[in-house]
């Protein structure tokens, strides 16, 4: 089964963490936009034999591409891909440019799962991030979304943002749980070069290292103990609902990615197109990146699981065992807390989640 | 045909760093049209990229340049230009003794320095005639009349007639070629029918015809075809080549005669048997005496060079062979450490030598280096009453067997600005000096004069003095004597493990602060890991200082936004490159950078 990721390059305005490919567009954009993807995904069909199960709008903000562009996205999917009565479709949406109509429109198109941008419950923490919509707009959204017959709904938030303290951090995952929805997304602020984070990094008032590893611990704890799980580092959810799209990356399946920015992973090669507008609009091709698939690669996406690397798995795909080194090695990290070794596998738990990129080095490396 | 011996010149330039000698030999072989001027490339005498980059000579070299003087002769001027520093006194003092005078260069801004005065001393020991030279008259701070004074004030040198050039824009610099003609002395009574005694005052290997010997023939005649024997070494070989140095390479000639310079090649394979300041000499009718001066060259500063990557330790060694080609006083043998693997203990006459050898190998041969901290050579007297000499601290033996140790003492001058004196008498103080006198070489310079030992030279006492007097300060120093000393040998323990690599050999008042420096350095190099690691310095069982590097706690990329996997894949790649910087010690990881840190621990750093 194949995914495919339709990358929506608009956002009302950029908020100043974000380093994605968007930027704010002419209603024309969007149209010339929109013939470029439907254009690219009859193209691209013959590379996907297999049946397609998931759909994910991320961007950018897609809420802003308008129901019925999305819509006719979803139509083109339909016509020239084998897409399964019960496919996941994903649309990333920004709380306060959504209405009523927007998800009744696209629940009418066959979208069945949104993933809103919350950020943070609390204002001046909101305010600093740059996100335009309040928890009365979130909690509006979320109540559309359940109306229009949307009850798969995810909601982010951001740990270690200015200002934030354990205290305004309760604030934000108690507004979470109250919302009676079913995902939710946890990251840590990255300050990222080329964003305006990046240049006033000094003056941002950011919680040190150790407070943004307790806040982390803390969400994940406090999630967990609402009956949510901490399927992957970053992602959290009730039982059955964890993102279908999402867990392809880390499981090593094959998606089409549309769009500038978007990466693919087809017949073993990964793809992407270039961070360009134009040149996309233009109909500059995908570029081969480099091949996808290997051992390395599978261990390395595994552990970002919570259900972590398993044996059984990785002998069914490679035919062939696992390499006894890694093994030994995880069993010399096991003491330490940071990852479980079993005769099944090697899973890492949220302390191994924080230092995820070391100890998947050591393990492999 | 017997040469006119008396328009021959032997000549040095003799200068403080950056006073402009490599940029006047260049013009001086532009006006005497010796090199084509397209084919000038600044500096042409200074050949290795390191010396261009630095403005230093490390190699001697030299060159024979004809003169047409105003006197209607052609005269034949042979340049020896010397290494300027005083890592290569020794090579200084053969090339000078291989001349009958030397120009002095003094720049016309900054005036006598520490180089200046003791080329100055050495060129007059071997009773060269000197030549003063003002040179950068074109700066705005130029004030040659100043410096001219100085001069004369100083080292009683007579300037009324001392050019004032600018060896930058070739101005007046003609002049100085006149008073080589007329000043220095030509070898008039070199006698050709005497025994051959030829001064080697360097010798560089060459890849085809093997190494080609540089001499001064002091008396004798030598041609290709006679056999020749050093007479420090008794080694004989067979003269393939003689001749002379040209700017643009070899120029074979019959023979070369008393009073002049040039080249033998003889298939000599190493320049180990052509060593600077032998005395060649032929085997029929050899000299009964070799020339005075010639002493075997011990290395003075010790450390252990590693390669980064094991596998290149066979390298490793081929580049150290392939350099001690051209560098008789480069040593080197295998040395094991439980830290680093498999290396080499590595003798250098100095601190800029050992600086030049790691720099070549990393840049020539394209190696990735640990060095440990330098060490000097220390006697340690046991209780037994034998006496062990020890370069590297893993072999300090059992305090318990030792009755006492000595340790290397230096007389250092410093020359700087009178104003900058209580800071270097500070810095010397700190580092064991003992005050000898301080002369005022003019109202406001100063020449200050210590005792102190080379192994708190060795470590950062150059960056240091450099940086307490803005770089207005210089330095010389030579060996003096062994003395005794109360030392100690301190470890330093991560998690546990002595790190032998780190270990060092220290006076007992220095070793408290050198080791609460050395943990603090170490803390800030080593990166936070998946634990904890205490870092302590000890003098045997006794810890004398700690840090603690925390564990880190966050390593993580939330994000993996759409897919992109090759950003995840490619922070493994750097992971991984990172990993080949480190050297792993136990269970913990210590970056290169860490080792180096430990080297520089001056606070004002």
């Amino acid at each position: 089964m194949t995914g495919i990721y339709i990358h929506i390059p608009f956002c009302i305005r950029k908020c100043p963490y974000c380093d994605f490919y968007s930027f704010s567009a002419q209603e024309k954009d969007k149209d010339s936009y929109l013939k470029a993807v439907l254009l690219c995904l009859k193209n691209k069909a013959y590379l996907v034999s297999d049946e397609v199960d998931t759909i994910y709008f991320g961007g950018g903000t897609p809420s802003v591409f308008g129901a019925e562009r999305i819509s006719e996205v979803i139509r083109c999917i339909k016509d020239n891909y084998r897409l399964t009565p019960s496919a996941e479709i994903t649309v990333e949406c920004n709380p306060s440019s959504v209405t009523e109509d927007f998800m009744h429109l696209i629940k009418a198109s066959g979208v069945n799962r949104v993933s809103m941008g919350m950020q943070s419950a609390v204002e001046n923490e909101r305010k600093a991030l740059g996100r335009l919509s309040g928890k009365e707009q979130v909690a509006k959204a979320v109540s559309f979304a359940k109306k229009a017959g949307i009850d798969n709904i995810s909601l982010d938030i951001m740990l270690g943002v200015p200002s934030q303290t354990m205290e305004s951090l309760d604030e934000s995952i108690d507004f979470l749980i109250s919302s009676e929805i079913k995902h939710i997304s946890a990251y840590m602020l990255k300050i990222e070069e080329g964003t305006p984070f990046h240049k006033a990094a000094g003056s941002l008032n950011l919680p040190d290292e150790d407070t943004v590893c307790d806040m982390y611990l803390h969400t994940a704890e406090r999630l967990c103990e609402s009956g949510f799980s901490h399927y992957e580092i970053s992602n959290f959810a009730l039982s059955g609902y964890e993102s279908r799209h999402n867990l392809k990356y880390w499981h090593c399946e094959e998606y089409l990615g549309i769009g500038p920015s978007a990466h693919s992973f087809l017949g073993g090669k990964r793809y992407y197109y270039s961070r360009d507008f134009d040149a996309f609009i233009k109909g500059e091709d995908m570029i081969y990146d480099c091949d996808g698939g290997s051992e390395e690669e599978y261990i390395m996406l595994a552990l970002r699981l919570s259900e972590g690397l398993k044996f059984g798995e990785y002998k069914r795909k490679f035919g062939k065992e696992i390499d006894e080194r890694i093994i030994k090695k995880a069993e010399k990290f096991e003491p330490t807390g940071l990852l479980t070794a079993t005769d099944e596998g090697i899973a890492l738990t949220a302390e191994g989640f924080l230092l995820s990129n070391t100890i998947i080095g050591e393990l492999i490396l | 045909m017997a040469k006119k011996k008396e328009n021959i010149r032997n000549f040095s330039i003799i200068a403080h760093i950056d006073h402009g000698k490599s940029t006047l030999a260049d013009r001086l072989l532009e006006i005497t049209d010796s090199v084509a001027k397209r084919d000038m490339s600044a500096q042409i005498l200074d050949d290795m990229d390191l010396e261009r980059e630095r403005g230093i000579t490390i190699k001697a070299h030299a060159v024979k340049l004809d003169y047409k003087a105003k006197d209607g002769e052609t005269y034949e001027l042979n340049l020896i230009d010397t290494p300027g520093h005083v890592d290569f006194n020794y090579e200084v003092s053969r090339s000078l003794a291989a001349c009958e005078g030397a120009i002095l260069i003094i720049d016309a801004s900054q005036g006598i320095e520490a180089q200046t005065l003791a080329n100055t001393y050495l060129a007059l020991d071997h009773d060269l005639e000197l030549v003063p030279v003002i040179n950068k008259i074109d700066l705005p701070a130029a004030e040659p009349d100043r410096v001219a004074a100085e001069v004369e004030e100083i080292i009683g040198l007579d300037c009324s007639m001392a050019p004032r050039v600018s060896a930058k824009t070739g101005e007046n610099v003609a002049e100085v070629l006149e008073r080589i003609v007329a000043d220095i002395p030509a070898p008039s009574e070199a006698e050709d029918n005497a025994p051959l005694k030829a001064l080697i005052f360097d010798s560089v290997y060459d890849n085809y015809k093997g190494v080609i010997v540089y001499v001064r023939v002091m008396q004798g005649t030598l041609k290709a075809g006679e056999t020749m024997k050093m007479m420090a070494t008794g080694a004989e070989f067979n003269v393939v080549e003689v001749g002379y140095m040209r700017a643009t390479g070899l120029e074979p000639c019959k023979e070369l005669s008393a009073g002049e310079v040039g080249y033998i090649t003889a298939s000599i394979k190493t320049v180990r048997d052509a060593k600077v300041g032998d005395t060649v000499t032929k085997l029929q009718n050899p000299a009964s005496e070799p020339l005075p001066g010639y002493r075997k060259v011990n290395p003075m500063v010790y450390c252990g060079v590693y390669p980064a990557d094991g596998a290149d330790y066979e390298a490793l060694r081929e580049s150290l062979e392939k350099l001690q080609l051209n560098d008789a006083s480069l040593s080197y043998e295998p040395e094991t450490s439980g830290a680093l693997g498999f290396g080499f203990r590595c003798g250098f006459l100095g601190l800029l030598h050992l600086e030049i050898i790691q720099e070549r190998l990393e840049r020539e041969y394209n190696l990735d280096l640990v060095t440990t901290v330098p060490s000097v050579v220390y006697k340690i007297h046991m209780n037994d009453g034998s006496v062990v000499e020890i370069d590297n601290p893993t072999h300090y033996p059992d305090p318990a067997h030792i009755d006492f140790c000595e340790e290397p003492i230096t007389n250092a001058h410093i020359y700087a600005p009178a104003d900058y004196v209580g800071a270097i008498m500070d810095l010397c103080q700190d580092r064991r000096g003992t005050f000898k006198d301080m002369k005022y070489i003019t109202t406001d310079r100063v020449d200050i004069h210590y005792e102190m030992p080379l192994n708190e030279i060795i470590y950062d006492f150059f960056d240091a003095l450099k940086s307490r007097t803005r770089g207005y300060a210089s330095f010389d120093y030579e060996i003096s004597e062994y003395r005794r000393s109360s030392l100690q040998k301190v470890d330093v323990l991560l998690n546990g493990d002595i790190i032998d690599a780190l270990s060092f050999i220290i006076h007992s008042e220095k070793a408290q602060s050198r080791a609460r420096k050395i943990a603090e350095k170490l803390k800030m190099h080593i990166p936070r890991q998946m634990f904890e690691i205490p870092i302590q310095v000890a003098i045997g069982s006794k810890v004398i200082a700690r840090e603690t590097v925390k564990a880190m706690r966050k390593d993580v990329l939330a994000k993996c936004y759409g897919g992109d996997i090759t950003r995840k894949k490619k922070l493994l790649e750097k992971q991984k490159e990172g990993k080949k910087r480190m050297r792993q010690f136990g269970s913990v990881e210590v970056p290169q950078e860490a080792f180096m840190a430990v080297l520089k621990l001056d606070d004002d750093n």
